[in-house]
């Protein structure tokens, strides 16, 4: 079967972002960017799958800028066996973002699409879940652990009292959590024949799909800063600070 | 303007991040109704009917919405909410994992996690960990909302006499099946709705150190935490991990035993009244958001605030 994976292009995790002075965004000159920590968890996946002779073919996709070509290449190092860009340079939002993977998926039939839970910048964890509910396919968010057998996949899900297990219906659409794998390195060989894997890119318009951002931000802040603190000398210190300074023990 | 917010509930109770969620449909004015929906969760909508400032309860008490599936739960909230203005659902992986499915069911844009209410159409919300907040204007013409449980003071839980209307619709889209949970025995306060909270990391070493915290949780009466760290290494349940991909907490008192203070982790807790770090590391960066620093090894200092609790 078909495996289709997404690779959104972010802003590396260790980056400390700042808001511009002019309130119009964060600062994005000269800041390192990565593949989404989750979608390297969906790409693992996926590859592995491959590897396990699951899957035959692994397909990558990115939305966003011609840059966004340096992901793909990654994901393609990773193990992935071809890529798809859909060049853009509007900040597409996940209900436009979903209705181009749907598009895809009309294309291409994958089995089952694996995407991150959460890209790390808008923090919105929606588009997964927006996908399916496009391609009318099952959904599994939040996976830990993914099975497949015949025409269903099993997904242990991390939810908020502790863990759930359901069995989906492919073609699905699952949303990968920390714990599903631990991404691998890619090594340099597979970096040099990732150069030569094909990419096939398209523009929206030529998908015939309108992203057209429903949402406008209209400024960026900081946060609210927090003062700084004191380093007590004990452990007396502390528990003294904390009843009669604090008063937030007894 | 009317608003359609979606409860939280163990069948019997509501749970309190549904009153934060009708705190915030109260900031964005207009009638309230609740959509209690479940199996056998007749005694959920009876408490949600008790919240202040509730008009309408709406029940779908059916065993197709016994586990929240989101394909089921997506279809009904698609259905009835169509009707309304605004659809809010607290930020808990239940909503997060229903609320964007029924947001592209309806066309429209979900705004995710919204800490701040504008008016009726801008939000502010959290993006990059926290380390910014955009403010957000909806053009659609219904807005579905999740809302951030730390962001807004929760209503009264009592004080109102809603109806209930119960609801004979059955969404059973037939594309997954619950198969089992497992459940983590709470035998301390839940993590989001505890006054305090103290919360282990790496520097924990393993499962069994955490019985030091258990001794200091117990007398204050504080719920158990801990960083991703200490979770991706099997010390202690995934339900327990604070952050920008876990839970996002505010206590009136936080402490941070063990744990650097990496971005993600602050996404998560920063907010808190008053933060406590305890770090051998005193470079750690969870000391700038600290307002009570202590640079010492936690086995010696975690036992010694135990005997002085
Ligand atoms: C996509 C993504 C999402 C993430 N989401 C989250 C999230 O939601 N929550 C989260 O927490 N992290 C998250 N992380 C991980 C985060 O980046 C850090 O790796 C993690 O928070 C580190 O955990 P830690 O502080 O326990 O471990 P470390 O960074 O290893 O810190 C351990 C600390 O313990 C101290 N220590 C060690 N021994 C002792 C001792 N005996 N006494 C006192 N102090 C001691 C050390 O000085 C050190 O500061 C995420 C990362 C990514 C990439
Ligand atoms: N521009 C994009 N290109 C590729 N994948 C994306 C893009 N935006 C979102 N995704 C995928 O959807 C997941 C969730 O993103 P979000 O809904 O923005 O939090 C990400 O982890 C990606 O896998």
């Amino acid at each position: 079967m078909k495996v289709l994976v997404t690779a959104k292009r972010v802003v590396d995790y260790n980056v400390n972002v700042r808001v511009l002075n002019d309130n119009s965004g964060v600062d994005l000159n000269n800041v390192k960017m990565s593949v989404n920590p989750f979608d390297e968890i969906a790409i693992e996946e996926a590859v592995r799958l491959k590897e396990a002779g699951t899957a035959e073919e692994v397909i990558v996709v990115s939305i966003g800028p011609k840059a966004a070509q340096e992901q793909i290449r990654t994901a393609l190092a990773l193990g992935a066996d071809r890529g798809i860009l859909i060049e853009t340079d509007i900040e597409a939002q996940p209900l436009g973002i979903a209705k181009l993977l749907k598009a895809i998926i009309d294309k291409e039939q994958p089995q089952l699409i694996i995407t991150g839970k959460q890209a790390i910048d808008g923090d919105n964890s929606q588009t997964g879940q927006m996908v399916a509910a496009l391609a009318g396919y099952a959904q599994a968010t939040f996976a830990s652990k993914l099975e497949l057998s015949g025409d269903s996949a099993t997904v242990t899900r991390e939810i908020d009292g502790g863990l759930e297990v359901i069995k989906v219906t492919l073609p699905a659409v699952v949303t990968t959590d920390l714990r599903l794998n631990e991404p691998r390195y890619a090594s340099l060989p597979n970096i040099m024949k990732a150069k030569k894997k094909p990419v096939d890119t398209y523009t929206p318009e030529d998908l015939g799909v309108d992203i057209t951002p429903r949402v406008k931000t209209l400024k960026v802040s900081p946060p609210p800063e927090r003062k700084a603190g004191i380093i007590v000398e004990s452990v007396e210190q502390l528990v003294d600070k904390l009843k009669n300074e604090a008063k937030v023990i007894s | 303007m009317s608003i359609l917010v979606i409860a939280e509930h163990d069948n019997k109770s509501i749970k309190p991040v549904t009153l934060v969620t009708v705190a915030a449909a109260k900031e964005i004015g207009g009638d309230i109704e609740v959509l209690v929906a479940g199996a056998g969760c007749s005694a959920a909508a009876d408490a949600a009917a008790k919240i202040e400032g509730v008009s309408k309860v709406l029940l779908a008490d059916n065993e197709v919405y016994a586990h929240h599936l989101a394909e089921n739960m997506a279809e009904l909230v698609t259905e009835i909410g169509k009707d309304y203005s605004h659809i809010l659902s607290p930020t808990t992986t239940s909503g997060k994992n229903f609320m964007p499915r029924a947001a592209a069911l309806l066309d429209v844009a979900q705004i995710s996690d919204i800490s701040g209410v504008v008016s009726e159409d801008t939000f502010e919300r959290p993006i990059y960990a926290g380390n910014a907040v955009a403010t957000v204007q909806s053009s659609d013409a219904i807005k579905v909302i999740t809302v951030r449980g730390t962001a807004f003071d929760p209503v009264p839980a009592e004080g109102g006499s809603a109806s209930v209307e119960a609801l004979d619709i059955v969404k059973d889209a037939g594309l997954s099946t619950w198969v089992k949970e497992d459940i983590v025995k709470l035998v301390r306060p839940e993590l989001t709705a505890a006054r305090i909270i103290i919360s282990g990391g790496r520097g924990m070493q393993n499962g069994e150190n955490f019985s030091l915290l258990e001794s200091v949780a117990d007398k204050l009466g504080a719920a158990i935490g801990a960083s991703r760290a200490a979770v991706d290494a099997g010390f202690v349940p995934n339900d327990m991990q604070v952050g920008q991909t876990g839970k996002i907490v505010a206590p009136e008192l936080y402490i941070a035993v063990g744990i650097s203070g990496a971005i993600q982790h602050l996404a998560g807790m920063k907010d808190s009244k008053v933060i406590v770090a305890i770090n051998k590391d005193e470079d750690a960066p969870i000391f700038q958001v600290a307002d009570y620093g202590l640079v010492a090894d936690l086995f010696k200092a975690v036992p010694e605030l135990d005997s002085m609790l």
